[in-house]
């Protein structure tokens, strides 16, 4: 090595990188830049610019192709477009980076994502000439998406524009405008040449109107994320290994900390016990303690069913148990996700196949338009969907765990988007039923249901109305059991508001509220028809799954009848004028508008109140509930002789 | 205190269980070099001192008599399972390529014959993202066809360390552990850790010249060459490294011959 080329690199001495993603439009110049900065911090392998320079000659480009240095495919240098994500290393006198160059070519959005999902900080890399284009702004959104916070934004090609600060100032405010609208808030929008080399490692003397940091200055500035241990501890299980006797339990911890003697409980098998020893090789008995980001192992006092996929948590803050959650996402297969179509989704470990629920928003990057109920999301487009999944998944919303809190979906073999999820509106279904003491019996009755119908001439059976705020559910109610009990039916309601005045008091409407009092109403419902009543409930009961758990309160004799109107009509009915006050905001959380409703999927009977005048309703549901109900005295007779002849 | 290499230990042993959990039957591919070397060190910790699957040397009966000893030292001391498997002779192998790619292209044919025999899922590697712009675009898990044939143009996603594990039959996955790893982060390892590594790599007096010599990179002796350095240990080596702009491939004939020459090799299932 030559004593000319040998430079003195300072790297600080944690050796603690940052990594950068680079991102903007295609030809905006972001491989071009980071050629640039490559060059002006010394870190061009020796050899690499006379390569660039010969390389550029036989092509027969004047100008030096800084992007060269990157774009490594033939494929690259041919059509000069990057294809693919690369990173490549480089120090400053402050410390060592990885700089991640990012593809702004629409058609390579996931190896943009690839590169960008990595990353600690971001620069966003803008045409002076152009200004803010398509990609920019998808760029900017999936950055927000991805959870960057640390983001800069250069104006570039400022040569191209005479370095007029009246250019840098009119694409900055768009740009500006732009980001805060998603709510980007950059740290930094510096004018630069990268060919020239203006602004990055120098500010040069063209633009001595700007005042502000060089790109190297700003990269300087940006911090390197720490460990998250402050977080709940999450230890999703990768793999379990038998050596012999001991069985270890292999995984990384994503946050929090894990200390030896720690209680852990593994979702969603529900079980827990205690860490006896944080394993690592080579054996090290001091190992008490392991902090998100490290990989390891650990046994347990007892052998408690664990599998991969199962997540390690303390008791106090475990990961929710949900069957249903949504998620904010960006799809990338060539295929639209659809409603009712199936994939499975991957989050740490843990996979499941989930059936997308529906589509609430699909976001236009371009206009931030939204548009609700859409049918699919397309190739590279972002939206909001809600995903249902057949058994209880450990979910933690993203902004609790950013960790586990992002998805990803696989269509077959292949990622075909990812995303972050949302609990909003929707209830942690872990506070289970089982009863809180183990010494519970059940008594059997002398009386039975038969017996029951027999006196009363029909059986008991619960008929839960579910539907929005407005569908008609309870006026449906009340003139059904008028026109039932008239004919001699043993009959109650059951009423939303009516219930909150006594036996739930002491709920409110938060998603744990509404799991709880649906679940209180399901169980008296399911008693009053074992006492032989026709009991109709009529209730917004908007989850899926406390309807569900009614049904299982009851399980021989419940029906399930949606009252059916769309929000439009409901809101314009608004008999209570809710739907006023929760457009207002004085009421939060209200079903339909910023709460989900889960249509059922396959109600026993769907009345359509919209479209039908109400005693045509009623009619329907009392022919239904006559049916049903009806004595079948034939049958009672022979059981009742039976029991009768061995009593006798 | 908190040591950057930790992180990317733990990342890499990540990734090591991520594969043995989801790909069988599967082998490493062990150069004997100081990567795959380090690399093989922390399989050893992923397993707690195991290492549950076979290593495999592509052997051309052209690397140098030190890495054959060394080998041999390290099978015996590790206990591991190697399996030395004979690539094809140079002359089977594509007579446009330019000498130095045409040597290399044995190692890809090698590994060729080696699945087909095996039937290997997954096969891991110890190659790196800053040794060259190629490698600087791959993925963790990296999807081979039937004939080992690399599509750098249609990568899949990854991201949020999920990973593409599922494939249809037929192909592979090239697993690459110490992709997040620069040669300096390597040798502070190697340090860190008290990793044995050849004796190729420090410097000696070079008999014919008088200079003082060392291997960056190992490799077959025909194709591979030292290059002039006074580091002779491995406190040395790093402070060069933390100095030095000189290319780490600089001794490999085969990256330069022209400018594609590389990505032809990579493209047909090049290591």
């Amino acid at each position: 090595m030559s004593e000319k080329s040998k430079k003195t690199k300072i790297s600080a001495p944690s050796h603690q990188q940052l990594r950068v993603v680079i991102v903007g439009h295609v030809d905006h110049g972001k491989s071009t830049l980071i050629g640039r900065l490559l060059y002006d911090t010394d870190s061009l392998p020796e050899g690499k610019y006379e390569e660039l320079q010969e390389i550029c000659k036989r092509r027969g480009t004047d100008a030096l192709e800084w992007s060269f240095v990157l774009d490594a495919f033939q494929a690259e240098r041919d059509q000069a477009v990057t294809i693919d994500t690369t990173q490549i290393w480089f120090s400053t006198q402050a410390r060592d980076y990885v700089i991640i160059d990012a593809p702004g070519h629409r058609e390579f959005l996931k190896n943009m994502i690839s590169g960008a999902a990595a990353a600690d900080a971001a620069i966003l890399v803008v045409d002076a000439t152009e200004g803010v284009q398509e990609q920019t702004r998808r760029h900017a959104y999936l950055l927000s998406l991805l959870g960057l916070q640390q983001i800069g934004v250069v104006i570039n090609k400022m040569d191209m524009v005479g370095h007029d600060p009246e250019a840098f100032e009119k694409v900055s405010r768009d740009v500006s405008a732009y980001l805060k609208s998603i709510n980007i808030n950059p740290f930094y929008i510096i004018p630069i040449s990268a060919r020239e080399g203006d602004g990055i490692a120098e500010r040069g003397d063209k633009m001595e109107w700007y005042e502000g940091k060089t790109l190297v200055e700003a990269l300087d500035s940006f911090e390197v994320a720490g460990s998250p241990v402050a977080r709940p501890l999450r230890f999703p299980v990768q793999d379990v290994y038998r050596y012999g006797e001991k069985r270890i339990i292999v995984g990384r911890i994503e946050t929090g900390i894990l200390r030896k003697g720690d209680k852990v409980l593994f979702s969603p098998a529900n079980e827990e016990a205690e860490v006896t020893s944080i394993e690592v090789w080579p054996q090290d008995e001091d190992k008490v303690e392991a902090h998100a980001g490290e990989s390891i192992g650990l046994t347990l006092d007892e052998r408690i069913f664990v599998e991969r996929g199962h997540i390690g948590s303390h008791t106090k803050n475990p990961p929710m148990l949900s069957n249903v959650f949504r998620a904010n996402i960006f799809w990338l297969s060539h295929n639209p996700l659809k409603i009712g179509d199936s994939y499975k989704v991957r989050y740490g470990t843990h996979e499941a196949m989930v059936t997308v629920q529906s589509i609430d928003k699909v976001i236009d990057t371009e206009d931030l338009g939204e548009s609700e109920k859409a049918g699919e999301v397309g190739r590279n487009a972002v939206a909001e969907v809600t995903l249902r999944a057949r058994d209880l998944l450990p979910v933690d919303p993203y902004l609790d765990n950013f960790r586990l809190g992002r998805l990803v979906l696989y269509e077959g073999y292949d990622i075909a988007g990812g995303g972050t999820i949302n609990m909003d509106g929707y209830p942690d279904q872990r506070a289970s039923a089982k009863p809180k003491s183990e010494n519970i019996y059940t008594v059997n009755y002398l009386v039975d249901q038969q017996m029951r119908a027999e006196r009363n001439g029909h059986y008991g059976g619960v008929f839960w109305f579910t539907g929005l705020s407005g569908a008609g559910k309870s006026t449906l109610a009340m003139a059904v059991e008028q026109a039932l009990f008239d004919k001699g039916y043993h009959t109650y309601v059951l009423d939303g508001d009516n219930v909150r005045h006594g036996l739930n008091a002491d709920l409110g409407f938060s998603p744990e509220d509404r799991t709880e009092n649906i679940r209180r109403v399901g169980e008296v419902a399911a008693l009053q028809a074992d006492s032989g009543l026709i009991v109709v409930s009529a209730f917004i009961s908007p989850y899926r799954a406390d309807r569900d758990r009614a049904r299982r309160a009851a399980p021989s004799h419940f029906h399930e009848i949606f009252v059916s109107a769309d929000l439009a009509t409901c809101e314009k009915r608004d008999p209570k004028g809710l739907y006023k006050k929760a457009r207002a905001g004085k009421i939060a959380e209200f079903t339909g508008i910023d709460s989900p409703y889960e249509a059922p999927e396959n109600p026993e009977m769907v009345v359509d109140t919209q479209n039908n005048e109400i005693d045509t309703c009623v009619e329907q549901i009392v022919k239904y509930i006559k049916v049903q109900m009806k004595y079948k005295k034939q049958a009672a007779n022979q059981k009742g002789k039976k029991e009768k002849a061995i009593a006798v | 205190m908190h040591d950057y290499l930790d992180d990317l230990e733990a990342k890499s042993i990540y990734i090591i269980r991520e594969a043995y959990n989801r790909l069988h039957p599967m082998a490493m591919l062990w150069s004997i070099g100081k990567d795959s070397t380090a690399l093989l060190w922390m399989v050893r910790k992923a397993f707690f001192g195991r290492v549950p699957f076979p290593v495999v040397l592509l052997d051309t009966g052209m690397e140098l008599d030190e890495v054959y000893d060394f080998r041999d030292m390290l099978i015996k001391e590790w206990g591991l399972d190697c399996i030395t498997h004979m690539c094809p002779p140079e002359e089977e192998m594509d007579k446009t390529l330019p000498p130095a790619t045409r040597a290399a292209m044995r190692k890809t044919e090698g590994l060729k014959t080696l699945l087909t025999e095996q039937q290997y899922k997954g096969v891991v590697l110890g190659i790196r993202r800053d040794e060259q712009g190629l490698r600087a675009k791959e993925r963790v898990f990296s999807p081979r066809s039937i004939d080992g044939e690399w599509d750098f143009k249609d990568q899949p996603p990854e991201f949020w360390d999920q990973y593409k594990t599922e494939f249809p039959e037929g192909a592979h996955l090239r697993i690459h552990p110490i992709l997040h790893w620069t040669e300096v982060d390597i040798w502070r390892y190697i340090q860190r850790e008290n990793i044995p590594c050849c004796d190729l790599y420090f410097a000696r007096k070079d008999e014919e010249s008088g200079k003082m010599m060392r291997y960056r990179s190992l490799g077959e002796k025909n194709i591979t060459f030292p290059v002039e350095s006074s580091a002779s240990n491995i406190v040395e080596i790093i402070e060069e490294l933390e100095t030095t702009n000189t290319s780490e491939r600089a001794g490999r004939s085969m990256d330069k011959e022209t400018e594609d020459s590389f990505e032809k090799l990579r493209a047909r299932g090049y290591m």
